[in-house]
C-alpha cells in the first residue's frame, strides 16, 4: 500500500532530480522511470530548467533529496536564457502531468465504487429490519407480489446504511427457516469434491497436453477448447440423456460427473503450464526423473498460485451454478442454495440480502486470502530466473 | 485406441516443420496415461452426447425416429423466434465482448499507471466475482425496475421512465451486467500481462519516440496480442454464462430484445422439442467452431512469436 501512495511523489521526484541536473546529457531521459508522458520536449528547454522552481515544488512535494542536485547547480544559472519561458514549460508539464494522475485516479475510483456498490449493498442492506426493506424497495416488488404482505413505499430508496441495524434477518435465517442452511450445506456438498477432483484431473490432463508431442494433441486440445466454450444449452439435451442413461438423473453424481469431468481448467492450466521452462524437465530427465516425479516435483509446486486461481475460479462458478442443476434435479432437497436463494418470493426480500451475505462469506473469505494468488497464479512467475 | 490414432496421425498428416519420430512416440506412450482421466470425462459427458445430437438432429421425433435429412435445419432457420434469438445473440456477443475486452484493457493500463491506491481499486474491480447470483438478481432489480433508483435519475433529469427490462434497453442492462461482471479478472489477465512486458524493449523504443501511443500500439500491444485472445476466448465463454442472470431476471420469455439463443434452446428443451433443439445446438456449434479456429489460429501465431 504504502508504495502506492508515495509513487506519486516518486514520480515527481524523479523528474525534479533530473531537472536540476546539468550534466545530464539530453539523450539519457531519466523520465523513462515516470513512464508517463512523453510528449516531444526540445532539449533546451528542459536543461534550462532553473532552481527557482525548486521552492515551489518543495511546496507541493517536500522532497530533500530533490533539492541538493540543485543547489550545487545554482553556479549554472546565469549562463541560461529563455529561463522564463522554460520554466512555464516545466511548471505546466509538471501540472499536466499532475492532472492527468489525478484525473485518472478519479476515473478509477468513480468506476471502482460502481463496481463495488451492489457487494456493499447486499451486505448493508441485510442488517436492516424487514420493514425497512419493505419501504425501501417496497415498489419494485410489489409489482410482482401477490399476497399484499409488502408495504409499498412513495419510491425506491438506494440505501446504503441502514438507520438502525439489526440481525433479524440474520435470525430468520438462522434459526427460524432451516431450509437456508441445509440448502447451503448442500452447495457445500456439490462444490467440494468438483473443485477438487477437477483440478485433479485437469492437473493430469494439463501436464500431458503440456508434454505430449504430435499434432493429434494439438487437434484434442482444440476439441477441449471448444468444448469449454460451448454455452450450456448446447450440451443439454445430450447431457440430459447421458445422466438418464447412466441413472443418475436426481442423484447427486449429476452434478458431480460432469462438473469433475469440465475441460475448463484443463485449458487454464495447459496455458499455465506450458510457460514452464522445458530445460528444467530436460535437467531433470538427465538425473533419471520419471515423468511422475517431473509432474510431482516441478510441475506441481511451479503451478501453486494457478492451481489457486483457477480453484477459485471453479468454485465461484459452481458455487453459483443455475442450469444444470434446474435440468439435472428435480428434487427440491437436492437443490443448491443459489437456485433456492433465486428463487425466494418478493416478500421475503429482506431475507434474500441476508441469506446472499451468508452465501458470499465463503467466496468473500477466499477472495480475501487468495487475491494475491489470483493475479499472482495468472502469470508466471516461478521456473529458471537467475 | 489413441495409439492407433497417433499412428494413423503420423501416416496421414505431413508437415514440413515436424514428423513423430519414434523417439516421440515412446515419449508420448509414458505421457498420455496422464490424459486418460479427463479424457474419458470429457468424452462421456461432452463428446460423445454431441454425436447424439447429430443424430438427433436429423430425425423427426425422439419416438419414431424417422430419418428426415435436414428437415429440422429447415424449419429451425425458418423459425421467427430462432432467427430472433440468433440475431440477438449475435447482437450481445459483438458488442459485449469486445467491450469487456477494452475496457478491462482500459482499466489495466490505468491501474499500471501507479496511481495512489490502485491494490485497493484492483480489489474493488474483482469484488462482482464474489456476489451470489441471486445478490445480483435483486441489486439489478433494484436498479433498473419500473420503478427502479436509475428511473429516479432519468426522472430527476427530466426523462421519461424507462421500464428497462421490459423494452429495446434490455439489452443494454444485460451488456452492463455482463461487463460489470467480467472486467475485473478481464483486468487482473491485461494487468499481469502489463508486468511481463520486458523493459528493455520501452526503454529502446523511447530512444527513437516520445509518443506513448506509439509505444503503446508498437510494442506493448504486440506483447499483449496472447493475453487479448485469451481474454476474448474467455470473455466469450462467459458471454454464454450471462443467460444465468438473464433467466432469473426475466424468466423463460423475456422481452424480445433479450430473447437469446439460451433461451429458445431452454424453451425448446422444456417442450421435449429434442429435435429442434439438436439442430439448433449444431448450427450454434457450427459457428462457434469457426469463430474459435480463428481465435486459435491467432492465438497460436502471435504466443508462438512473443513467447521464444
Amino acid at each position: 500500500m504504502d508504495q502506492e501512495e508515495k509513487t506519486l511523489n516518486e514520480s515527481t521526484a524523479n523528474e525534479e532530480e533530473y531537472v536540476g541536473t546539468f550534466d545530464v546529457p539530453y539523450k539519457e531521459e531519466p523520465e523513462i522511470a515516470a513512464e508517463s508522458e512523453h510528449e516531444t520536449e526540445a532539449p533546451a528547454e528542459i536543461e534550462s530548467e532553473p532552481e527557482k522552481e525548486a521552492p515551489a515544488e518543495a511546496e507541493s512535494e517536500d522532497n530533500a533529496e530533490a533539492r541538493v542536485p540543485e543547489a550545487e547547480d545554482k553556479s549554472n544559472e546565469t549562463t541560461i536564457k529563455y529561463k522564463h519561458t522554460s520554466k512555464l514549460y516545466v511548471r505546466f508539464r509538471k501540472g499536466l502531468k499532475f492532472l492527468r494522475k489525478v484525473v485518472l485516479f478519479t476515473v478509477a475510483a468513480i468506476c471502482a465504487l460502481i463496481f463495488i456498490m451492489p457487494t456493499v449493498l447486499t451486505i448493508t442492506n441485510s442488517f436492516m429490519s424487514k420493514e425497512e426493506i419493505a419501504s425501501n424497495y417496497g415498489k419494485v416488488f410489489a409489482t410482482n407480489e401477490k399476497g399484499g404482505k409488502v408495504f409499498i413505499g412513495e419510491q425506491v430508496n438506494l440505501k446504503l446504511i441502514p438507520d438502525m441495524v439489526v440481525f433479524d434477518q440474520y435470525k430468520a435465517v438462522l434459526f427460524q427457516s432451516p431450509d437456508y442452511l441445509f440448502k447451503f450445506w448442500n452447495s457445500v456438498i456439490y462444490v467440494i469434491p468438483i473443485v477438487l477432483l477437477q483440478i485433479a484431473v485437469s492437473l493430469l490432463a494439463s501436464y500431458a497436453f503440456t508434454r505430449l508431442k504430435g499434432r493429434l494433441k494439438s487437434i484434442v486440445f482444440f476439441i477441449y477448447i471448444i468444448v469449454c466454450m460451448m454455452p450450456y444449452q448446447v450440451t443439454l439435451v445430450p447431457n440430459f440423456m447421458v445422466i438418464n442413461w447412466l441413472n443418475l438423473i436426481n442423484t447427486r453424481w449429476a452434478i458431480w460427473l460432469p462438473g469433475i469431468s469440465s475441460p475448463f481448467a484443463v485449458y487454464l492450466l495447459t496455458k499455465y503450464m506450458k510457460r514452464i521452462p522445458t530445460a528444467i524437465v530436460e535437467a531433470a530427465k538427465v538425473d533419471g526423473a520419471t515423468e511422475w516425479q517431473i509432474f510431482r516435483k516441478i510441475y506441481l509446486p511451479l503451478c501453486k498460485g494457478a492451481i489457486f486461481s483457477v480453484a477459485m475460479l471453479i468454485f465461484i462458478d459452481y458455487w453459483n451454478m443455475v442450469e444444470q442443476v434446474l435440468i439435472l434435479i428435480t428434487d427440491d432437497n437436492l437443490y443448491p442454495l443459489s437456485l433456492f436463494l433465486s428463487r425466494i418470493n418478493s416478500a421475503e426480500v429482506g431475507l434474500a440480502f441476508a441469506v446472499a451475505t451468508i452465501y458470499m462469506i465463503p467466496n468473500l473469505l477466499l477472495f480475501i486470502y487468495g487475491e494475491d494468488y489470483l493475479v499472482e497464479g495468472i502469470t508466471f512467475q516461478g521456473g529458471v530466473k537467475g | 485406441m489413441k495409439n492407433k490414432g497417433e499412428e494413423k496421425e503420423k501416416k496421414k498428416i505431413k508437415i514440413p516443420k515436424y514428423k513423430m519420430t519414434k523417439k516421440d512416440f515412446i515419449h508420448n506412450l509414458k505421457i498420455q496415461g496422464f490424459i486418460l482421466p479427463s479424457l474419458i470425462g470429457v468424452l462421456l459427458f461432452y463428446i460423445a452426447p454431441f454425436f447424439v445430437i447429430i443424430y438427433y438432429s436429423v430425425i423427426d421425433n425422439p419416438i419414431s425416429k424417422k430419418f428426415v435429412g435436414f428437415q429440422n435445419f429447415i424449419d429451425v432457420f425458418n423459425n421467427e423466434a430462432f432467427r430472433l434469438a440468433a440475431w440477438n445473440t449475435f447482437k450481445f456477443s459483438f458488442t459485449a465482448v469486445p467491450l469487456a475486452v477494452v475496457i478491462s484493457l482500459l482499466i489495466a493500463l490505468v491501474l499500471n499507471e501507479k496511481i495512489p491506491l490502485s491494490s485497493r481499486f484492483r480489489t474493488a474491480y474483482l469484488s462482482p466475482m464474489v456476489v451470489p447470483v441471486a445478490s445480483i438478481v435483486l441489486v439489478v432489480q433494484v436498479l433498473f425496475d419500473y420503478n427502479g433508483v436509475v428511473n429516479l435519475f432519468v426522472t430527476f433529469f427530466g426523462g421519461d421512465k424507462i421500464d428497462f427490462l421490459k423494452s429495446e434497453h434490455a439489452m443494454l442492462v444485460i451488456i452492463l451486467l455482463f461487463l460489470w461482471k467480467n472486467v475485473g479478472y478481464n483486468m487482473i489477465l491485461f494487468l499481469s500481462a502489463l508486468g511481463t512486458i520486458p523493459r528493455d524493449a520501452i526503454e529502446v523504443a523511447l530512444l527513437d519516440t516520445t509518443s506513448e501511443w506509439l509505444i503503446f500500439w508498437k510494442i506493448k500491444i504486440r506483447y499483449l496480442t496472447p493475453t487479448l485472445v485469451f481474454v476474448t476466448i474467455l470473455s466469450t465463454i462467459n458471454s454464454f454464462k450471462v443467460f444465468r442472470e438473464v433467466y432469473l431476471l426475466t424468466g423463460s420469455y423475456p422481452y424480445e430484445s433479450i430473447y437469446i439463443l439460451q433461451h429458445y434452446m431452454n424453451n425448446m428443451f422444456n417442450s421435449l422439442n429434442y429435435q429442434k433443439l439438436s439442430a439448433a445446438a449444431i448450427i450454434m456449434s457450427v459457428v462457434m467452431i469457426v469463430i474459435i479456429l480463428i481465435m486459435y489460429i491467432l492465438e497460436n501465431n502471435y504466443s508462438g512469436d512473443m513467447e521464444e
